[in-house]
């Protein structure tokens, strides 16, 4: 593999790739297409995956064939260069009764001035029985003015039983996110969104969700775990639409620091009878017994303050 | 050995005034006992155990830890100089599992298996629980036991239990009373229990009354309990028994 072009990346793009899909050599086994500053740097395919270049914008196609098992596909893009704008559209068609892993994460090392932002458009197109975990994760870092941006925007297609599930990650660095996520279930279809969150300085976070639920048994759990530091904003809109015999949840639940401010609206929409729809939002400051308790264990203040944040977002 | 020296509590009331919760208590916990500190309701017991535990501080008085004046540590640092602290009503966590908090509890890396064993202590099967979250999914009693073998875990000199009893079903307590008993057998310290039960005072060294926040008398099992008992029917002993059946309700 020494022609490899990820042989050529540099410290920091390695340090992004480890972060967002924990790459820290070449990947030997699995497909994958890793993206740097603007420019397909490594690609592999297998026997049931293939990635294919878009004719017409930029972005990938990624197809899975029926009945493929155990295998996954990393789709990293790192942006070392201050003030690269791009948007990417990436496609994956999920063959029938395939169980694939996808990763997909993004970030972002910015020391210019100016801004730096990657929006993806992903779709999923789940076929019949299939069932995909799919990880998303953000990180952003450097000491530059120039900000990081990422503005994902994802549609999640489910064919009859098919499932999905979602940990969208954002820990660190990243100063501003618009996320758009949309999903429709047909019958059988199971939906599982985990979406961890922590912004601080002047971050802002916008996360919305649009399930729905269009045949008789899908079933969706959407829920989200945020920290907001600082002088932080985060606004998270989740709806869910049940249209038949369906079971719908989704939650946020929001622990608030310094002068952060939260935003949480859930909605549900009952469309049938049949549609039993829960919603949950609890938005609150770290309870001061929670430090009393840890700190009779040991820990000083911060460390349990950091404790606890790091189980909330575990 | 825990030494209390003229230690005073007082919170401002509504009214501007305030109201003196401990008044000048001086005490004596000497090292490798069993002591039940008991009272009427609202008598001041678990702001003592508090105040040991550096959760509220004295407005007078001093508190001395192996003869070093602790009066001003923070709770970290008492924790750290060996002194523990189950609460009456544990705190809940999102996030954070049994085994976190074990381990937290413990300083160190337990396996799997060191933490089942303390959690088997107290009467929970164990694997069923090391990666629970405690939080709102687990009941009251099983908070509460877990909470007691986080202090097992911590093995400290000095351990302080607030309530023990408070919130957790007849059968639970049975177990409580031989995890106690079991303690006292194996553990190098002092164990300082704040109860209102019977059962609990019935194996202590010593006993602790504590009425309208002084200590009304203190000396061993033989010589208090009998009084205790043999007034079941006046004055605290009837608020004796008002808090034996709020813990069972």
């Amino acid at each position: 593999m020494a022609n490899n072009p990820i042989n050529l990346l540099g410290g920091i793009q390695m340090n992004i790739l480890k972060e967002v899909a924990d790459i820290s050599a070449v990947p030997t086994v699995g497909a994958f297409n890793i993206r740097v500053d603007g420019q397909a740097a490594a690609r592999n395919t297998t026997q049931n995956i293939n990635i294919i270049t878009k004719a017409d914008k930029s972005g990938i196609d990624v197809y899975v064939k029926p009945n493929t098992s155990g295998e996954s596909v990393h789709i990293p893009v790192v942006l070392s260069e201050s003030g690269i704008k791009e948007t990417v559209y990436n496609d994956f068609f999920i063959g029938e009764n395939a169980d694939v892993e996808i990763v997909a994460g993004c970030g972002i090392h910015n020391c210019g001035g100016r801004d730096s932002e990657h929006d993806g458009v992903h779709r999923f197109f789940i076929g019949k029985g299939a069932h995909i975990k799919y990880v998303e994760k953000h990180y952003g870092e450097g000491d530059g003015i120039g900000k990081r941006i990422l503005n994902p925007e994802t549609e999640v297609y489910m064919e009859e039983n098919a499932s999905c599930e979602m940990e969208m990650v954002q820990i660190k660095g990243v100063d501003s996110t618009n996320r758009k996520t949309i999903a429709k279930l047909k019958a059988g279809a199971k939906l599982i969104v985990r979406e961890r969150l922590m912004t601080h300085g002047q971050q802002t976070a916008i996360s919305t969700y649009e399930t729905e639920l269009n045949g008789d048994g899908a079933s969706a759990d959407v829920i989200s775990r945020s920290v907001a530091r600082e002088e932080s904003y985060q606004k998270f809109l989740s709806t869910l639409k049940g249209n038949c015999a369906c079971t719908g949840h989704t939650e946020c639940d929001a622990i608030i620091m310094d002068k952060a401010k939260v935003v949480a609206i859930p909605e549900l929409e009952a469309n049938s009878v049949d549609a039993a729809l829960i919603h949950e939002a609890a938005i609150g400051k770290i309870a001061g017994e929670q430090i009393i308790k840890l700190m009779t264990l040991g820990l000083n203040e911060k460390e349990a303050e950091e404790q606890i944040i790091n189980g909330f977002l575990k | 050995m825990l030494e209390l020296k003229g230690v005073t509590f007082e919170v401002d009331e509504e009214n501007g005034g305030t109201k003196r919760i401990t008044d000048k208590i001086d005490l004596i916990i000497p090292d490798d006992r069993f002591v039940v500190i008991t009272g009427p309701n609202g008598s001041g017991k678990s702001t003592l155990a508090r105040l040991i535990m550096g959760i509220q501080k004295p407005t007078e008085g001093q508190i001395f830890w192996n003869g070093e004046d602790i009066t001003e540590k923070s709770i970290s640092e008492r924790a750290n100089l060996g002194i523990s602290f189950a609460f009456q009503q544990p705190v809940r966590f999102k996030g954070i599992d049994v085994l976190d908090l074990m381990r937290i509890a413990a300083k160190r890396e337990l396996s799997v298996g060191e933490a089942c064993n303390y959690l088997s202590e107290v009467g929970l099967c164990a694997r069923d629980y090391i990666n629970r979250e405690v939080s709102a999914s687990l009941s009251g009693g099983e908070l509460k036991r877990i909470e007691i073998a986080s202090v097992l875990a911590r093995g400290t000199q000095l351990s302080i239990f607030d309530e023990p009893e408070a919130g957790i079903d007849l059968w639970s307590f049975q177990n409580l009373i031989s995890v106690f008993e079991s303690m006292r057998r194996n553990i190098k310290g002092s164990i300082l229990i704040i109860s209102h039960q019977e059962r609990i005072l019935d194996i202590a060294d010593e006993i602790i009354v504590i009425a309208d926040g002084r200590v009304a008398q203190q000396g061993t099992k033989a010589e208090i309990l009998p009084g205790l008992l043999g007034s079941m029917n006046s004055g605290y002993c009837s608020r004796l028994n008002e808090g034996s059946a709020a813990y069972g309700k």
